[in-house]
């Protein structure tokens, strides 16, 4: 059929099964925007700024599985997004945002709002189009959704100039897509996959390394089988949070620079690193050369250039992962679980000595002390999003997760300002749970004016503050290694957040004690209207343990122990 | 520092308008220098070759091609080590040189004398870069005016 581009752009969305956009209109993107208007296929959602827009594309993705879209104008429409495409690229979430821009006689002009959005774009983005005629656009907006959502997925942009919105051409969304050169592997090599399963059969002390592909490739439930059937002991990464449920008993804990003791330890002591759909980042290695000094590594993952990045890997297996763990799962036979009991006893003795926890040693609450709260009272029933700092590791490290897309954070690119919008992304992509955003007093104030989006649209997210008037994360360093010069981290300074929440025509609470917290989370749930819950939390606590920057894994500051 | 290496590296890419940039940010964004740069169509086919001569940490030059890979537009990434390596470059000299001995040179390094016009002669040399580099120094006593290299161009042996 013939139709004009902003059309197409419609027929497409709708194609695609897209049900949610997030989205800002202006100048260059207004004839999209007009057919929105005249359509009653999927749902608008326009947030107050469009960083906004496209956290909450992911939040959305993140929950679903699908992919996420979002929709900006040219110039400053396009540069304030672009901050959620780089954290999409960091996070490999799968996103398709469609950018208007001036018309095609005036790009290269300085016309108004005219920015180079793919010269910007091109080094955040897996890969982005800029259309220039209208017959392109099927193709393109097929090509978009495909490669956001294959191989390791990411975000994919499209700009489109406005007359080519205008410009009629034929419409096909049947078309086959040719790309010769892009072809994911999916299926890893069966015969290193043999390998790599007799080396775990032959190793003495093997770990599961569990990172954020797994997610991403909904393969969960394919590895919590593996792991059982194995009887090996497992760490996640703070991206795979979720993979095995808080209470399994073969899940040691989160590692890296603010993992626990045991998880560390583990990996420092292992002679067999299983790496699932994990990258080796540095937060998560510390000082590379004493990293899992003396195991061999398996390393199994979709994208063949994190594969012997940082470490090398002595089996590299490309593929998808939940393919590769179903082959694994066939070969398992040959793995005993007996063979690792003592390896797992060392492992629980590990948490004993220095397991995760806090003291409840001040009159302030405690951060970690009002996550577990939540867990306890919520656990399941609640999605959990984060912003930033302190809370952020502290949520990784206390909420019983029990299940894969139930936390959603900003982790590749630490984004705050991430958790309000992405908790509403969330919500719309499962309304059934509750929304909960875990966030401080620094972050909250990066993307608070989503509470009018969130009113709105009744997207009741909760936001509990764990308000500890510090940009807390940066005034640890600071307390830790610049001899307690806190600079420009005191915000003493804040808002009236009850307030500022009833402004917007949201709910607010202030809260000090644990009674007040109890009243104020089930109050906020039952009224299922967006929320502040602004914690006073003690002001000083450090997130432990944790490995300074560089440093080695086992190298821990430690969490004081205190007589009983 | 890692040990720096000169590296020639070949990529098969489908002709479109950003594909040069792509390839060049792998490369600017981690602060390395691309020393030469030659694209050219693949005739017949809708790929263009380019050959890159970079020099840099093998391990992170191992990376760049990792990630050349993953460009959606690119079709084959070749990381030279064997191969047959040539590159073009074209002088001016003033006319008033000896332009038998400018041309018994030019001879040497697979050239010759390709224009002559009243105030300039131009030559041309087709070879290996390192020669043509020698060429390059042994030709400075004729006074050469102007100096362009066309970049290398390799194939695998
Ligand atoms: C956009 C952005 N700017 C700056 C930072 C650096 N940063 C990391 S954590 C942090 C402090 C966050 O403070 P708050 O939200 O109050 O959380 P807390 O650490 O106190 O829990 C800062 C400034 C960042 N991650 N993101
Ligand atoms: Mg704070």
């Amino acid at each position: 059929m013939q139709i004009n581009g902003a059309q197409m752009v419609i027929e497409a969305l709708i194609a695609e099964g897209v049900d949610t956009v997030f989205g800002y209109p202006g100048g260059a993107i207004m004839n999209v925007y007009d057919e929105i208007y005249k359509q009653d296929d999927f749902q608008h959602i326009l947030t107050r700024h469009e960083q906004a827009a496209v956290h909450a594309a992911e939040g959305y993705s993140k929950a679903s599985g699908k992919v996420g879209v979002a929709m900006i104008t040219s110039g400053p429409g396009f540069t304030n997004a672009v901050t959620g495409l780089a954290d999409a690229y960091m996070d490999s979430i799968p996103l398709v945002v469609i950018s208007g821009q001036v018309p095609m006689s005036l790009i290269g002009t300085d016309a108004f709002q005219e920015i180079d959005a793919v010269g910007i774009s091109r080094s955040c983005t897996k890969h982005n189009y800029l259309v220039t005629d209208a017959k392109d656009l099927p193709r393109v907006l097929k090509e978009a959704f495909y490669i956001a959502s294959s191989g390791r997925p990411g975000p994919v942009h499209i700009d489109i100039p406005k007359d080519v919105t205008a410009q009629i051409a034929e419409f096909d969304y049947s078309i086959e897509l040719e790309l010769e050169t892009y072809k994911p592997h999916t299926k890893g090599n069966p015969r290193q996959i043999k390998k790599a399963m007799e080396a775990i059969a032959k190793a003495k002390r093997p770990l599961f390394y569990l990172g954020g592909g797994i997610i991403n490739a909904n393969a969960a439930y394919e590895v919590r089988d593996l792991v059982h059937r194995t009887g090996i002991p497992a760490v996640e990464t703070f991206m795979a949070r979720g993979t095995l449920s808080h209470d399994d008993e073969l899940l040691i804990s989160m590692l890296g620079m603010h993992g626990s003791y045991a998880a560390n330890m583990a990996m420092s002591e292992t002679d067999l690193v299983i790496g699932l759909g994990a990258r080796f980042d540095d937060r998560v290695t510390g000082k590379i050369s004493e990293f899992a000094k003396n195991a061999a590594v398996i390393h199994v993952d979709i994208d063949p250039a994190s594969i012997s990045k940082l470490i090398n890997a002595d089996y590299p297996i490309v593929g998808d992962v939940k393919n590769v763990v179903n082959e694994m799962l066939g070969l398992c036979e040959q793995v005993k679980s007996e063979k690792y009991a003592s390896w797992r006893e060392t492992v629980k003795h590990f948490d004993e000595l220095h397991p995760l926890t806090y003291h409840e040693d001040t009159d302030r609450l405690k951060p970690q002390w009002v996550i577990e709260r939540v867990g306890e009272l919520l656990g399941d029933d609640a999605n959990i999003s984060t912003d930033v700092g302190q809370h952020q590791m502290w949520t990784a490290q206390f909420y019983p997760f029990s299940r894969p897309r139930q936390f959603i954070s900003s982790g590749g690119l630490g984004t705050m300002g991430f958790g309000f919008p992405a908790a509403m992304g969330v919500k719309a992509a499962s309304p059934e749970k509750i929304s909960i955003n875990f966030t401080g007093d620094g972050s909250i104030l990066m993307n608070c004016q989503e509470l009018m989006t969130a009113v709105e649209k009744k997207l009741p997210v909760i936001n509990i503050i764990l308000n500890n008037n510090y940009l807390g994360m940066v005034r640890q360093w600071q307390t830790l290694f610049y001899d307690k010069r806190h600079s420009e981290t005191d915000l003493s300074v804040q808002p009236d957040f009850v307030k500022l929440s009833e402004a917007f025509g949201g709910i607010g609470y202030r809260v000090t004690t644990k009674e007040e917290f109890d009243a104020a989370l089930k109050d906020a749930v039952e009224k299922n209207i967006v929320a502040f819950i602004d914690v006073v939390v003690e002001r000083l606590e450090n997130v432990m343990p944790m490995v300074p920057s560089g440093g080695s894994l086992f190298n821990m500051m430690l969490l004081e122990k205190k007589e009983k | 520092m890692e040990a720096s290496e000169r590296r020639v590296i070949s990529v098969i890419v489908v002709n479109e308008a950003s594909v040069l940039s792509r390839i060049t940010d792998l490369f600017s964004g981690r602060g390395y220098n691309i020393t030469s740069l030659t694209v050219a169509p693949i005739p017949e086919s809708k790929y263009s070759r380019l050959t890159i001569v970079t020099s840099g940490s093998v391990r992170i030059i191992e990376q760049i091609t990792k990630q050349l890979h993953k460009l959606i537009p690119v079709l084959k990434v070749y990381e030279h080590a064997d191969l047959v390596e040539k590159e073009m470059a074209l002088i001016k000299f003033p006319v008033s040189e000896n332009i038998a001995d400018i041309n018994t040179l030019c001879e040497a390094y697979n050239g010759k004398i390709v224009n002559v016009g009243d105030n300039v002669i131009i030559a041309m040399v087709a070879d290996e870069p390192k020669r043509v580099e020698n060429f390059l120094k042994i030709i400075t006593r004729y006074n050469p005016k102007e100096i362009v290299r066309s970049g290398a161009v390799a194939l695998e042996r």
